[in-house]
């Protein structure tokens, strides 16, 4: 039986960047991340963690300086949270274009106004088209996991692309749980040393982040596209062998109860653990209904998921974040595109929930279950679920 | 760059689009942006060089007697030549269409 200790996730996720042995860590504070990047400034000014801690006035300058270490060779951490992630957003796209293998925990909060410091997806689906790679964690040994993996994953040379782990802010991040820690030997043998392809270096000049003219610019595109496509057998490998070294199995969309299942949630985040709740009552009720965690949203996982759903009647989507005005959540309007050139496929409904820090009981859940399966009601695009209305 | 830009196939750019040749912008002439050249009067020029000094492409060169001129092939316009010029003998003439 594996040890397991207590701790704030938080720290534990600032302990897993102390395990990758990054270089620079150059951070705003900003709530809900605010203990992380205040851990990780005491394991540097403790000397626990021999790196450059940069204390910087913006989150444009975070991910600034972070471009910067990057080039030099260095292996860099950063984390944020919503309107710091908006801040961030011109750098996001460079970062990823220039191909540094930059890790970042985006700690989920959503985006005023009103002025609100709670969990939803709304920072990160406004930055979703920014060439990350970009991870969904569930609880606090994903979000340890999942940043050791992330450096890995960033710095293969067939990859070379930022990724962002996200987690839910308060709800994730300020849990303590019990954790299986790893050892910095295992990590070591796991995260060999950053050997960047290009680095800004006197003695071989070179030019970083030039200018494209419009002759030349889609075809730096294509490259970016192809190389975020081709990232995800990368991914799936590491997680693999992440899983060889301490038995936790991670994949792009992971099933919970879907033997035989003509119900499927598909979710990412925390909401998932209440979920797999929701799934057990169903199951009670002699429905069968099963849980898909979405784990990997960039690249999107279109394989797994047309083969995960094949076999359902009905595809309830849950989104923390809301495209106002437009289709629905982000991840039903995706969901439903891929799978529109399926001869058969199943009903899919999208239901946006938990935003601003709302709570998202079982019930929201089963609730949306019994929406989505029962009498059409007058059909909407999506709908907007534990809503206070008059009458 | 071994050859123009709108030849080059997507599979052909390096990772992160770095360039790897140091002074390849040499071969990228950037002249046409230019709607006024610098014309210099000799007879006024000194040869004090403050326009090769100031001028921030840079496109000022010196010529074999002495002089400085704009290569037209890089030469942008912007005419802080002509305003630095300490004689004045720097016109900005508008580039014929």
């Amino acid at each position: 039986m594996t040890k397991r200790i207590g701790m704030e996730v938080s720290l534990a996720l600032s302990e897993a960047v102390k395990l990758a042995d990054v270089d620079c860590v150059a951070a705003y504070p900003i709530t809900p991340q605010t203990h992380t990047v205040e851990h990780l400034s005491e394991l540097v000014a403790d000397g626990h963690l021999d790196a450059e801690f940069i204390p910087v006035e913006s989150e444009h300058s975070a991910m600034s300086v972070c471009i910067g270490a990057a080039a030099v060779g260095a292996r860099t951490f950063t984390s944020t949270a919503g309107p710091g992630l908006a801040l961030m957003h011109e750098l996001l796209f460079i970062a990823s274009a220039m191909r540094f293998p930059i890790v970042m925990a985006v700690v989920n909060r959503t985006l005023s106004a009103p002025l609100n410091i709670w969990n939803d997806h709304s920072d990160i689906m406004a930055s979703r088209d920014c060439g990350w790679i970009q991870v969904f964690v569930e609880n606090g040994q994903q979000a340890f996991d999942q940043t050791i993996c992330a450096y890995r994953i960033a710095e293969d040379r067939q990859v070379l692309l930022p990724v962002a782990v996200n987690l839910d802010g308060f709800s994730l991040s300020h849990m303590v749980e019990p954790l299986a820690f790893v050892s910095q030997e295992l990590v070591n043998r796991f995260l060999p040393a950053y050997q960047p392809l290009y680095t800004l270096h006197p003695d071989q000049p070179m030019t970083m982040g030039a200018f494209a003219m419009p002759e030349i610019f889609m075809e730096t595109k294509k490259v970016h596209e192809v190389a975020l496509r081709q990232a995800k057998p990368v991914i799936q490998k590491v997680w693999d062998e992440w899983a060889n070294l301490t038995g936790r199995q991670y994949q792009p969309i992971e099933g919970y109860r879907m033997e035989g299942a003509e119900i499927g949630i598909l979710a990412a985040g925390g909401v998932c653990e209440v979920a797999m709740g929701a799934v057990d009552r169903l199951r009670e009720q002699g429905k069968a209904a099963g849980l898909l965690k979405l784990r990997l949203w960039r690249p999107f996982p279109f394989e797994e998921l047309r083969q995960m759903v094949a076999k359902l009647k009905t595809l309830v989507v849950v989104d923390r974040a809301l495209s106002t005005g437009g289709p629905g959540g982000p991840i039903f309007s995706e969901v439903r595109s891929a799978l529109y050139d399926e001869q058969k496929h199943p009903q899919v409904s999208g239901f946006i929930a938990g935003l601003g820090g709302r709570d998202v009981p079982p019930e929201h859940i089963m609730e949306m279950v019994t929406r989505a399966t029962g009498a059409q009601e007058k059909k909407e695009e999506f709908t907007m679920i534990g809503i206070r209305e008059r009458g | 760059m071994a050859k123009p830009m709108e030849q080059y196939t997507w599979e052909e750019l390096t990772v992160g689009s770095v360039v790897t040749e140091p002074g390849n912008a040499r071969e990228y002439k950037t002249g046409d942006w230019r709607s006024q050249r610098p014309v210099v009067e000799k007879e006024q020029c000194i040869k004090c060089a403050v326009c090769w000094i100031f001028c921030p492409e840079p496109a000022v060169y010196e010529t074999e007697d002495g002089y400085y001129l704009a290569n037209l092939e890089y030469c942008k316009g912007c005419g802080i030549c002509a305003q630095e010029c300490l004689t004045g003998c720097i016109t900005m003439v508008e580039e014929e269409k």
